[in-house]
């Protein structure tokens, strides 16, 4: 409908944006009939959104345009902004910051850079960025849910955590549990996506190929590739960050120092 | 003539958070075979005290040494398998008995045999208690499995935090005289934190009384207590 009326391509995505705003505002009356005040968290969050989502997209024209290593930069970069963001979600443990850009690195790093040799990811800009990006995204958000459950798992057991260490367990052994529940936990999203692939959801990579012109069957294959690769680079990711994180939680005396804050004997 | 070291010897041993001070200049010794009682009000510095002793907190003052041997001399490990810990809830890990009382032994490479099993589970009154999942424990059960855990360690100097507040009555007495038979069968050095005078009285040598993170009084039981 909105086609027949607005011809350009800008006028086209503007009024896009300003249709699907609107539902979000609907949302917000509703919720405000009940109580429940998300006025201003919307308003701001929608504007900031469309704004940021247009200057990156502008400045990523320019440097879409620019020679090869410029998409290596762009990556590490993405890999640097998304190892900040996983850690603010897990402020207490010591250094998180470092162990999810060490895991990020070690993880989507390793496997863009891989694929990218193998030809697996063409190293064309255009291309290396935007499945880069997945990827990193990806790693992040596995890396977000290993952190934040190790977190969890282990401040709902400080008792057995501290019962190991008194009867002399390394420091690592007595939290070795939680960290494999959380690695186990963090590849759910990652294996459900490469389960439910083609029959819950064909993702946009696929939709965007064909629709460029690339023959379905390719496309189809390709995606699966990048799904594949989205699982590994996510499932190394939280391999290396709960592996890391381990250390993390103790002192050098192999007292652990991620306890909840009322849990101070007296 | 040699005068033995003692097990445990405290010089103005201390612990404090920022401006919180947990415990303060407690300067003690325990001799071979000796039961300690830890006495006082929540909130006085007992279990901070304990903890320090296992090093699950580090002081941050003084000093202490097990049998004339500074702690940090210690690897941390080292030191807790010397100095066994029952807390005041058993935290048992998952699956059996066995499991839990291989745990500590296994730390150093070492597994015990079915009849080192069978003398420590003969111990805390649980023989043929091995194949038994913890979960099917009860509070008691439960408890005496954590005293033959902290046992399989065959550790010097034995601390207990509250090792019965968390039990009723009944398991209350009856871990409390095993714990008496064990240690006084094994000629075994203990520390043990409790807020309940009488059980102090009971199964202490001596006692000593800690207030808001100082130790208040030390001596014999009939000293202290007045029992």
């Amino acid at each position: 409908m909105l086609k027949h009326w607005f011809a350009g391509h800008l006028a086209l995505g503007l009024a896009q944006a300003a249709l699907a705003a609107s539902v979000a505002l609907v949302v917000m009356f509703i919720a405000r009939r009940r109580s429940i005040h998300l006025e201003k968290d919307i308003s701001l969050a929608l504007i900031r959104g469309i704004v940021q989502i247009t200057a990156v997209g502008t400045v990523l024209v320019l440097l879409l345009r620019g020679p090869r290593w410029t998409g290596g930069l762009i990556l590490l970069a993405m890999i640097f902004t998304a190892a900040m963001i996983s850690a603010r979600r897990v402020r207490t443990i010591p250094h998180a910051w470092k162990v999810s850009l060490y895991g990020i690195l070690a993880g989507a790093g390793s496997v863009i850079a891989l694929m990218s040799l193998a030809g697996v990811i063409d190293s064309a800009i255009t291309a290396l960025v935007p499945v880069g990006s997945m990827l990193i995204a990806n790693a992040m958000n596995a890396n977000s849910l290993a952190l934040e459950r190790f977190r969890s798992d282990v401040q709902a057991h400080v008792g057995q955590i501290e019962a190991a260490l008194a009867l002399g367990a390394v420091s690592q052994v007595s939290v070795f549990p939680y960290a494999q529940a959380s690695f186990r936990a963090s590849i759910i999203p990652a294996i459900d996506n490469l389960r439910s692939l083609g029959i819950v959801w064909i993702p946009g990579l696929m939709a965007g190929m064909v629709l460029s012109g690339s023959p379905p069957v390719y496309a189809a294959v390709y995606q699966f590739v990048v799904i594949a690769m989205i699982f590994s680079s996510s499932s190394l990711t939280c391999l290396v960050s709960t592996s890391l994180v381990r250390q993390n939680v103790f002192s050098e005396a192999d007292q652990l120092l991620l306890r909840p804050s009322a849990h101070v004997a007296q | 003539m040699t005068t033995e070291l003692p097990v445990l010897r405290t010089e103005r041993l201390g612990r404090s958070i920022g401006q919180s001070l947990l415990v303060s200049d407690v300067t003690i010794e325990v001799p071979r075979g000796e039961v300690l009682a830890v006495v006082g009000p929540s909130g006085a510095g007992k279990s901070s005290f304990l903890r320090m002793l296992n090093r699950l907190d580090e002081p941050t003052s003084g000093s202490f040494s097990i049998e004339g041997r500074d702690y940090k001399e210690f690897l941390p490990r080292e030191l807790r398998q010397s100095v066994g810990l029952v807390m005041q809830t058993p935290f048992l890990f998952p699956g059996t008995v066995e499991t839990n009382l291989q745990f500590g032994p296994a730390q150093r490479g070492r597994a015990l045999g079915p009849q080192e099993i069978n003398s420590l589970l003969e111990r805390v009154g649980l023989l043929g208690y091995e194949r038994r999942d913890v979960t099917t424990l009860s509070g008691g059960e439960a408890q005496r499995v954590s005293v033959a855990r902290a046992l399989a360690n065959d550790p010097v100097l034995l601390l207990l935090d509250e090792p019965t507040s968390a039990l009723n009555e009944e398991a209350k007495m009856g871990v409390e005289q095993l714990l008496l038979e064990i240690v006084h069968a094994s000629h075994l050095t203990c520390v043990v934190v409790t807020h309940d005078r009488a059980q102090a009285a009971r199964m202490a040598d001596r006692v000593m009384v800690m207030e808001a993170g100082r130790m208040r009084k030390i001596g014999t039981v009939a000293e202290v207590l007045g029992a």
